[in-house]
């Protein structure tokens, strides 16, 4: 097992320099999860387009300091795909030595990974493909000014879901993609967010990289210009999500749930909601009703894992 | 086959562009300075550390640096690999001044300051 410290002090893989915006989550998650892999060993990265994308390969910059390789939204995993099928016949062929390892990380933003991307990430999954991907889950798409996606809570104000008279934000629910991909049948899945000390975010994706076939990692980044929250708070938005059980931090490996952090006292939903301008609305008073709306919904799907985890 | 990053400004001619827009080395975004955008920089105050490290965990940016200094054949007490010959220092080159790591320090050892 490696220990906390030897994390922290691996080299970062994602350097400086990149355009994200100042206090972006999603480059949290990218640098923590690259820490994982052993310094031997190599990564390609294959990155759907998004904020990440955008950013952090700006021609002739690139942040990556590994192979990278940006497709487009649809077929992100299944280049990936392409990339393994490649490196297993070369190993096989000699053409690299035999301690040269490769691992294979596709980074995707909610939008590419519950929408845009679900086929050839569910084809992959299916085909067991030898690579962790990486949903990297702010909610919404963020890149091109804030739409809805299906990752996108309810009654959150985004573009296309304003809040007005006639409308109180995202009229759905979210869906539950984590457990649309343990459904897969894969070796691993989990669900993270950066909490506490990072050593759950690190030893999921430690086992996630090094687990043999595909897995999924599902982590929620918070996006300072799409919530609307105090940008050095992020650490608090993430430790009210896990708190009040909105995003709870569970892994599944061949099939066998465990919830890996499970709050002593259920904090209610409306602490997380309250920090964020894109739940403002909520806290008018004739809006109650849609908190204890979202209340249920957090209650009902928080007692489903709980059912599966025991 | 290295980028020479030089030849691949705004108006480079076609012909000095690389194949297919590839980038033939890794991390070369460090040769652009987004510690440009911020008029506030943390500071960290070396004697209120605790080497806990919580603030490189959180920098979005890869900007608070990590140097680990091997004292294990130097002689004395103390001496060895422990968590105090770690030392945190912000890369002002690239911190864009969020003040993450400020607020998340759990020594208060991290001040925000104008330029
Ligand atoms: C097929 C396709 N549709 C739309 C776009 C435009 N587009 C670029 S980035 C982006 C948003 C991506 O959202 P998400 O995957 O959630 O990542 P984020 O920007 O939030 O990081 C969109 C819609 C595109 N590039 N390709
Ligand atoms: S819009 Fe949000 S996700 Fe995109 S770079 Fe900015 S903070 Fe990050
Ligand atoms: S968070 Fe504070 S105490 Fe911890 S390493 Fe950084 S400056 Fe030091
Ligand atoms: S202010 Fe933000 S960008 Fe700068 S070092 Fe701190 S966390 Fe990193
Ligand atoms: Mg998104």
């Amino acid at each position: 097992m490696t220990s906390l410290k030897e994390f922290m002090d691996r080299p970062d893989r994602l350097a400086p320099g990149h355009r994200m915006c100042a206090g972006c989550g999603a480059t949290i998650a990218a640098r923590n999860v690259l820490k994982a892999v052993k310094p031997e060993d190599h990564v390609v990265v294959t990155n759907a387009t998004g904020c990440m994308e955008v950013s952090t390969f700006m021609y002739p910059y690139t942040a990556w300091q590994d192979s990278y390789i940006h497709n487009a939204f649809e077929n992100a995993s299944a280049t990936t795909s392409g990339v393994e099928a490649a490196y297993k016949l070369m190993k096989k062929k000699g053409k690299l030595k035999e301690d040269e390892n490769f691992k294979f990380i596709t980074f995707g933003g909610d939008g590419g990974t519950y929408d845009i991307g679900f086929q050839s990430l569910s084809g992959a999954m299916e085909r067991n493909c030898d690579y962790t991907y990486v949903c990297y889950d702010n909610g919404a798409y963020m890149n091109t000014g804030i739409q809805r996606s299906s990752a996108t809570p309810m009654y959150a104000d985004t573009t296309t879901t304003p809040v007005g008279s006639k409308s109180n934000g995202k009229p759905q629910n979210r869906k539950d993609l984590t457990n649309i991909l343990v459904e897969h049948d894969i070796p691993y899945a989990a669900q993270t967010t950066f909490f506490k000390n990072f050593s759950d975010l690190y030893k999921k994706s430690e086992k996630a990289i090094y687990t043999k076939g595909a897995s999924f990692l599902n982590i929620m980044t918070p996006c300072p210009r799409g919530w609307r929250y105090n940008t050095p708070e992020i650490m608090d938005i993430c430790e009210l999500a896990v708190e009040t059980c909105y995003w709870p931090m569970y892994e599944v490996e061949n099939g066998v749930f465990r919830l890996t952090y499970e709050p002593k006292k259920k904090l209610p939903v409306e602490e997380f909601l309250v920090k964020q301008g894109r739940f403002k609305h909520l806290f008018k008073p004739e809006n109650e009703h849609l908190i204890e709306e979202f209340q249920m919904e957090v209650d009902r799907r928080w007692e489903n894992l709980l059912k599966r985890c025991r | 086959m290295a980028v020479d990053l030089n030849k691949l400004h705004l108006r480079a001619p076609w012909q000095d562009l690389t194949t297919g827009m590839m980038i033939h080395a890794g991390g070369t975004s460090v040769e652009f300075h987004t510690g440009e955008w911020t008029a506030v920089k943390p500071s960290i105050d070396q004697d209120k550390c605790k080497k806990c490290g919580r603030c490189h965990m959180v920098c979005p940016d890869s900007a608070i640096v990590v140097r680990v200094v091997d004292n294990a054949r130097m002689e004395g007490p103390g001496c060895g690999k422990t968590a105090l010959d770690r030392m945190y220092q912000v890369d002002t080159d690239h911190c864009k001044g969020c003040g993450i790591c400020a607020y998340n320090c759990p020594f208060d050892a991290i001040e925000m300051e104008g330029m």
